[in-house]
């Protein structure tokens, strides 16, 4: 009977299965996307629009309607359309329109496959680099970009680029600097042993959570891989997909992975992971009630507000790198978030590379995100100019040449979602006690299950 | 005589019959044909189709990949496993339905409010599954409803990670779901008993037969058919539970059932040729459990007279 009301008759029944998927899908989207969109300044959550007539093609002239998808929510009533109308002065005759989509990745891809997806928008992330070609225009070759712009190669193929990024972040933890201060600690550890061993201490000492996982949302568990920087290697993801096991001792995914078993083994995490709150986290680590989480830059300006919505002090929160040097350094990732792009399918290509270019480089946009500008030559925002003055390294990764989308293809054979949350809370329950093995056991079994996909997608 | 002879009316009717009678009913049945095969037909179809290949849900090109994801779905633990998490549901189920009959029946005879208690039990089914995994959420979070509930009636000392300890969550979660749908096998339930004549019960009244013989002279049997859909509608739901721990839990924890597997497949890791296999695998294990069941509990027609 539960199956009645949730299945519905069996005849329909697959049928069924198709459109629940769908509901759930939304459901969980959309918290991931309000998640995202509105709480997030995701760096990578702007909506860009970017806009390209054919590459070296016919331009034509830019006036007309063009139609930019956002992510944004919570910008696309308000600062979005700010931008839109500098634009329109700028071109007359132009009109830009903002189409806010709460459940981003989901819809869009979906609005993919059927031809109708705006003149600008981001590129989701299920869109494989080699398939870029299919949906968006080419902005230019990487070679000339790359003069100009940070992050050209992350949505590039073949040499051509498809994507420019609208912001970019840095990756790291968000911490309690007062709750550390109280058990004694008032720089970034440095190894793992010792970010562990102040984890405990403001366990003892404080009262405070000393790491939050937020296991229940999920996506913020995705942040330990994006810490590739750390081991100081650019070409590290060319590497990585050659690498039929890379959570073996000495190993990136050993680090970063290890780590996060070692801190929920050790009881260093909230008491229900089912039940944490990506927006009940705010206020709690602005106040006081959690000492760290590891995400990224673009998390320290919502949690400094979270902090004066509950007056907290803003100057509390800091963001330190992740704790583990190579040659005596810290090395932090930046990426370049969301890439914006013109779609293949515009009618009005023109105008729609204008608006991508104006976005990128003269709206402010990332400025105004406290995110990392695009355009190279201009300053990084205030926050970062000080995480970098503690002696961190900025890296930005070079996406793969050689290997490229390789990693995404083994991936998605193996099921191990790097980027995600599923295994990764797998792994939190094992390491709780709350499913069986250990940590030698669930390693051996992510590279058996990422080993046996590499060889079918390697070979 | 003349005047039946004179009606015109029964010569027009067997006329009109023999032409017009099959495009008629084609006609009317046309609205709702299209909708079955534009939404239910085509799409099954496709997905038959889709789960003999190997296609991302973007790429134009769908490589013909034959078997190799049925037996991926059969062979890799991963997939099949996870149909044990349906045994959770399946046993809930049988509370369901005991719950859900025991109150059709109480409020069948004349009981007191029996109207508001009606809408009390069924009020459940008519929140979205959205909103009730929300509301579950806070109830069994740590130091929630539950825990406080339990602690002011002195029983502060059971109080668990309802969902964070992997040995509870699922039935917690399918506590949820019972929660949720005993409304609706109640008004099922409930409707049948409804349409069992009165007269029966007074001539057992006269009979000397109290309210159990009752039950399981008239009751029982009189809504065997309903009960008997229940049971399938328990089995197919018990193996496609998806809203419920997926608000609640996404999968986490051990609480992962055989549809969550199948979208993860299918959205976060675009195999939509091994999710397909995967659903067309659960709409066969509904048909043949349906079929078995059918065979084993013949569907009789019912009589009570």
């Amino acid at each position: 009977m539960l199956g009645a009301l949730q299945g519905g008759a069996h005849p329909l029944f697959s049928m069924r299965f198709s459109e629940r998927t769908d509901t759930g899908m939304t459901t969980r989207r959309h918290l991931l996307g309000l998640g995202l969109a509105t709480t997030l300044t995701l760096a990578a959550g702007c909506t860009g629009g970017a806009g390209s007539d054919d590459d070296g093609g016919a331009g034509g002239e830019i006036t007309g309607e063009i139609t930019v998808l956002t992510n944004r929510t919570d910008l696309a009533e308000t600062a979005l359309p700010a931008y839109g109308k500098e634009f329109e002065a700028k071109y007359p005759g132009t009109k830009v329109s903002f189409e806010p989509v709460t459940n981003y990745e989901g819809d869009v891809t979906t609005q993919l496959s059927s031809g109708d997806y705006g003149d600008v928008l981001l590129i989701p992330n299920t869109v494989a680099v080699d398939q870029l070609g299919q949906f968006f225009e080419p902005l230019g070759s990487t070679d000339e970009l790359k003069a100009k712009y940070r992050f050209v190669d992350e949505k590039a193929f073949d040499g051509k680029v498809y994507g420019l990024s609208i912001g970019g972040v840095a990756n790291g933890l968000v911490v309690n600097k007062r709750i550390w201060q109280q058990a004694g600690i008032t720089a970034p550890p440095k190894t793992p042993e010792d970010f562990l061993s102040g984890l405990a201490k403001i366990k003892q000492t404080t009262g405070a959570v000393p790491f939050y996982t937020n296991y229940k949302d999920g996506w913020p568990l995705g942040f330990f891989n994006s810490q590739r920087a750390i081991l100081g290697d650019p070409a590290i993801n060319d590497k990585f997909p050659a690498d039929p096991a890379p959570w073996q001792p000495g190993k990136i995914e050993y680090i970063t992975d290890g780590l996060l078993f070692d801190i929920v083994h050790g009881g260093l995490i909230e008491k229900d992971p089912l039940t944490t709150n990506w927006e009940g986290s705010k206020p709690m680590i602005a106040t006081g009630k959690v000492a760290t989480m590891l995400l990224g830059s673009w998390a320290v300006p919502q949690m400094k507000d979270a902090a004066k919505a509950a007056g907290a002090n803003p100057e509390d929160i800091a963001f330190w790198p992740f704790p583990y040097q190579t040659g005596g350094k810290f090395h932090a990732r930046i990426e370049g978030d969301y890439k914006a792009a013109v779609s293949r399918s515009s009618d009005n290509k023109a105008t729609a590379r204008a608006w991508l270019d104006w976005f990128v480089n003269e709206s402010g946009f990332a400025g105004d995100q406290e995110a990392i500008p695009p355009a190279v030559g201009q300053p990084l925002p205030a926050g970062l100019k000080a995480f970098q003055d503690t002696g961190v390294e900025l890296v930005e990764l070079p996406a793969a040449t050689t290997n490229a989308g390789k990693e995404d293809e083994i991936i998605k054979e193996s099921e191990i979602d790097l980027t995600g949350n599923i295994y990764r809370q797998k792994l939190v329950d094992i390491a709780r006690g709350a499913a069986k093995g250990d940590k030698d056991s669930y390693f051996a079994e992510l590279n058996k299950r990422w080993g046996d996909a590499h060889s079918r997608v390697m070979r | 005589m003349t005047v039946l002879l004179s009606r015109p009316r029964p010569s027009v009717e067997t006329a009109r019959p023999a032409k017009r009678k099959i495009p008629a009913h084609w006609f009317y049945l046309a609205p709702a044909l299209i909708l079955l095969i534009t939404f239910t037909y085509v799409p099954v179809g496709n997905m038959v189709w889709y789960s003999f290949h190997k296609w991302d849900g973007l790429s134009p090109a769908m490589d013909p990949v034959g078997w190799d994801n049925y037996v991926r779905v059969f062979t890799d633990e991963r997939y099949w496993r996870v149909f044990l998490i349906s045994l959770y549901y399946f046993v809930a189920s049988f509370a369901q339905i005991a719950i859900a009959l025991y109150f059709a029946v109480i409020l069948s005879f004349s009981t007191r409010f029996r109207n508001l208690f009606k809408g009390i039990l069924f009020f459940p089914y008519l929140l979205n599954g959205v909103a009730v995994g929300f509301v579950f959420l806070y109830l069994f979070q740590p130091g929630g409803t539950l825990d406080s509930v339990l602690r002011i009636v002195g029983l502060g000392d059971q109080a668990r990670l309802w969902l964070g300890d992997p040995d509870v969550a699922n039935i917690s979660l399918a506590a949820t779901s019972v929660w949720r749908f005993t409304g609706l096998s109640f008004v099922l339930f409930l409707g049948a008993i409804q349409s069992i004549p009165g007269e029966i019960y007074e001539a057992a009244d006269l009979d000397g037969a109290n309210r159990w013989h009752q039950f399981r002279y008239i009751i029982a049997p009189g809504i065997r058919r309903i009960i008997s859909l229940s049971f399938i509608l328990a089995i197919s739901g018990s193996l496609a539970v998806f809203e419920i721990p997926f608000i609640m839990t996404g999968g986490a924890n051990g609480t992962r059932t055989f549809v969550i597997q199948a979208y993860e497949t299918a959205f976060q890791f675009r195999q939509i040729g091994l999710a397909s296999a995967m659903a067309v695998v659960l709409l066969l294990l509904v048909l043949l459990i349906t079929w078995i069941q059918r065979r084993l509990i013949p569907d009789d027609e019912v009589s009570l007279s």
